[in-house]
């Protein structure tokens, strides 16, 4: 089956200028295929550089070497050569992140925050509303919070809003950086149901979870990232090479 | 593994290219060495919010006005394309009373201060119904009407439509400008630092709403501030100005997480989170 997206010797740095130029490397050579309807979890300990890489794909980072291809029914799309103004569509209407922080603007109320990627589509408010509420039903919070900004929310009610906001939009492309991490043994269970259903829709996820259980029951495979990692704080006077193709 | 049937509908492309709105080519402006901008050169798509942003002195006011029409640049061109229309329009080649027209009929301009935006010596519904006016609207009832409609969607009491603007808070006045700029539908909106004079707590209602309004009306907008706090927020991507001149360019998540430019970094790392 043809993959939804492939990875292939995708590689990243930074260069600190305020540091002298200090040249960090934090991933080379690293090569992945996801299909469309698997959840494909990140695995290796913290610092190794699972967040960089979703961060690459949703195009937060810029990828040092390599290419990123996402393959559509008409051919393929290089995401490491996609001009900046075509991201906004992209993320929009085929990939979609939950991270573990909600970034919202203040006092917006907790429903609209989970009904706005549906908005962005220009869906029907009414209907939008009330997607947003069944889910939010789904993940237990309480429906009194529903009209207030998250703000001032709990890290744990916080988190369920985001992951409200992550699945409404039913992307086919899912990035999921630690969804479960401040979530009690109910809602990760309700998490869990949430990938399950996603796969059948045939959603691809690439997913951080550092709860073993929860790995376990949504995982089809493991990659784990410890090879891909570069020989960590290299000071180099050389700058690191970006947007370039292996030779 | 159970996998969906693999005969089933592959991923559709979205629309990635929207048309272009705005060309900016090549665009000087200096009052002095360094004062000013210099080389400008970007394009704004159709529904995309661009912020530039940089320190004071960086040029990005100077090349707000030379966008919005307001002041001629040295060298270069600003082009507009309008939608559905096949032919382009030379901002600085037209005349001056075709570019007013443009100004006032197509485009819209939202200024820091409320005050230089708005008249403050009639009402606030005077102040929304004018710019309907210039368009050719005399009907008084419909003049109202818009007038009431449009302060009720930048949350402002339609029962106040016969109050002087000096009446109204810094907050109620710059949507009160929001409103008056945006009764005529512009296409393209400029926005000089919106929420710069106003508290803090105003300025998350306003971003709220300016981030609505984007949505609603698909506006396309091209944002000067030095807030990145408000750029993360409103603008989908980002020029970074110093010293009159773009240092980088690209999408705003990667600009404020992963800033290629030292300046850049610089500024990024300068801001503090409470």
């Amino acid at each position: 089956m043809t993959p939804i997206l492939t990875v292939e010797r995708l590689g990243k740095g930074f260069v600190l200028h305020g540091q002298g130029g200090l040249a960090l490397s934090v991933m080379r050579d690293l090569s992945l295929e996801l299909h469309p309807g698997e959840c494909l979890v990140l695995a290796g300990p913290s610092g190794i550089g699972k967040s960089t890489l979703l961060k690459i794909l949703y195009g937060n980072y810029l990828a040092g070497e390599g290419h990123i291809r996402l393959h559509f029914s008409d051919g393929p799309l290089s995401l490491t050569e996609l001009p900046a103004h075509a991201w906004h569509a992209l993320r929009r209407d085929v990939i979609g992140y939950v991270s573990q922080f909600l970034r919202v603007v203040p006092r917006v109320s907790a429903r609209e925050v989970v009904m706005e990627p549906l908005l962005a589509r220009g869906a029907d408010a009414a209907e939008a509303r009330v997607r947003a509420e069944t889910l939010l039903a789904r993940l237990n919070l309480p429906e009194r919070l529903w009209s207030l900004p998250p703000g001032t929310f709990s890290g744990g009610e916080q988190q369920r809003v985001n992951i409200a906001r992550g699945f409404i939009g039913e992307h086919p492309l899912l990035l999921l950086d630690e969804p479960t991490a401040s979530l009690d043994a109910a809602n990760r269970a309700v998490v869990v149901e949430l990938i399950h259903e996603a796969k059948a829709r045939g959603t691809a996820m690439l997913g951080i979870f550092h709860d073993e259980d929860v790995r376990e029951r949504v995982a089809d495979r493991l990659l784990p990232l410890e090879s891909f990692m570069a020989p960590s704080l290299a000071p180099s006077a050389q700058p690191i090479s970006r947007g370039l193709p292996h030779a | 593994m159970k996998r969906p049937d693999p005969s089933a509908p592959v991923l559709a492309r979205p629309e990635l290219d929207r048309p272009v709105l705005l060309d900016v080519q090549d665009v000087t402006r200096l009052y002095g060495p360094g004062k000013g901008c210099e080389a400008i050169d970007f394009r704004l798509h159709a529904g995309e919010v661009l912020g530039i942003v940089g320190e004071s002195g960086s040029g990005k006011s100077t090349l707000l006005r030379v966008l919005a029409g307001l002041e001629a640049p040295d060298a270069g061109r600003v082009v507009y394309h309008r939608p559905g229309d096949a032919s382009e329009t030379d901002l600085y080649a037209i005349g001056e009373a075709r570019r007013r027209a443009l100004l006032r009929l197509e485009w819209g301009l939202v200024h820091q201060n409320p005050r230089d935006g708005l008249r403050m010596g009639v009402s606030a519904g005077a102040n929304v119904g004018e710019r309907l006016m210039a368009l050719g609207q005399r009907h008084y009832g419909q003049l109202r009407a818009a007038g009431q409609d449009w302060m009720t969607q930048v949350e402002l009491d339609p029962a106040r439509i016969d109050d002087a603007p000096r009446t109204f808070s810094g907050g109620m006045q710059q949507r009160l400008q929001i409103a008056r700029t945006l009764v005529t539908r512009p296409r393209l909106v400029f926005m000089d630092e919106p929420t710069g004079g106003l508290d803090v707590s105003v300025q998350a209602r306003l971003l709220d709403m300016l981030r609505t309004l984007v949505r609603q009306l698909g506006l396309s907008v091209v944002l000067v501030t030095h807030d990145l706090a408000v750029a993360r927020l409103l603008a989908h991507r980002l020029l970074v100005m110093r010293r009159g001149r773009v240092v980088e360019a690209g999408l705003t998540d990667q600009i404020l997480d992963d800033p290629q430019h030292a300046y850049t970094q610089l500024l990024v790392s300068s801001v503090l989170t409470p």
